[in-house]
């Protein structure tokens, strides 16, 4: 299954939040793909993310580099990149790698989106 | 002899495929359901790097995956032909970052260089992994216990 990105603007307490949602593979091939659009939404201001992983099937190194590459640029803007996932094998991925100390991980976007920065 | 050998070109897009191959031969050599998800990803990783290798070193030759059903395991190796470069077996940053609190910044390489976090990765997710570099190329042999009583028809 190829990967699959919509963003959306939801209004949360301390402004907007742009939401962006990932289905499918995050891998060698796509990670890619979501990089992009990453640094296009940065580029132009958005600056508080909210990465909705809930339809992702797949998640390897190198979307974990994407986001971590996404969490950079934010910071730059002293801006925010928040996850909303729920799913054991994709959270372990994070855990492995020490990083769900570096990103903050919701269980659902209506809680990401009105968490304070 | 192998059960199932796979050779595919040092492409991006290839690396998907051989996670479906290890993972439906991984099935049939009877590994754990619960743990087929961590051989897909293991594999994905091992492949990922290699092509990494193959590509920045402008090795024009395939990646090769060794998909192995021996008695109560089932073993797979991911060669590369990429000459041994001393940081591509360095510690993992991630690793050793892990149970701490790692800087975004310290992740430096992390977009360009997935290698180190995808070592990572394979070491956190597979107790038996080992992996070996030399001039004429990388091995990474990781291997999963298997019940042969829950093999699929």
């Amino acid at each position: 299954m190829d990967l699959s990105l919509s963003t959306r603007t939801v209004p949360g307490p301390d402004g907007d939040r742009t939401v962006v949602e990932v289905g499918g593979e995050i891998d060698v091939y796509t990670a890619p793909k979501l990089r992009e659009q990453l640094v296009e939404l940065v580029n132009d201001g958005s600056y508080h993310l909210v990465v909705d992983m809930e339809g992702v099937d797949f998640l390897d190194s190198t979307g974990l580099g994407v986001l971590v590459g996404g969490l950079k640029r934010v910071r730059a803007h002293e801006g925010s990149l928040r996850l909303v996932c729920n799913q054991e094998r994709i959270l372990k991925i994070f855990r492995i790698t020490g990083l769900t100390k570096v990103f903050p991980i919701h269980t659902s976007v209506d809680e990401a989106v009105n968490a304070k920065d | 002899m192998a059960t199932v050998e796979l050779r595919f070109s040092a492409l991006p897009e290839h690396v998907r495929t051989a996670r479906l191959v290890a993972a439906a031969v991984a099935r049939r050599a009877g590994v754990d359901e619960a743990v087929l998800d961590e051989v897909r990803l293991a594999v994905g990783e091992a492949c990922s790097r290699a092509v990494g290798l193959h590509i920045s070193s402008g090795v024009d030759s395939p990646v090769r995956v060794v998909l192995t059903e021996e008695e109560k395991r089932f073993s797979i190796e991911v060669g590369d032909d990429a000459p041994a470069d001393p940081s591509s077996y360095a510690v993992p940053a991630a690793r050793t970052a892990a149970g701490h609190h790692p800087d975004p910044d310290a992740l430096d390489g992390a977009e360009d260089g997935e290698d180190q976090m995808g070592l990572a990765v394979i070491s956190g997710l597979v107790d038996d992994v080992e992996v070996t570099t030399g001039e004429a190329g990388g091995l990474i042999r990781m291997s999963w216990p298997t019940t042969p009583d829950s093999v699929t028809p």
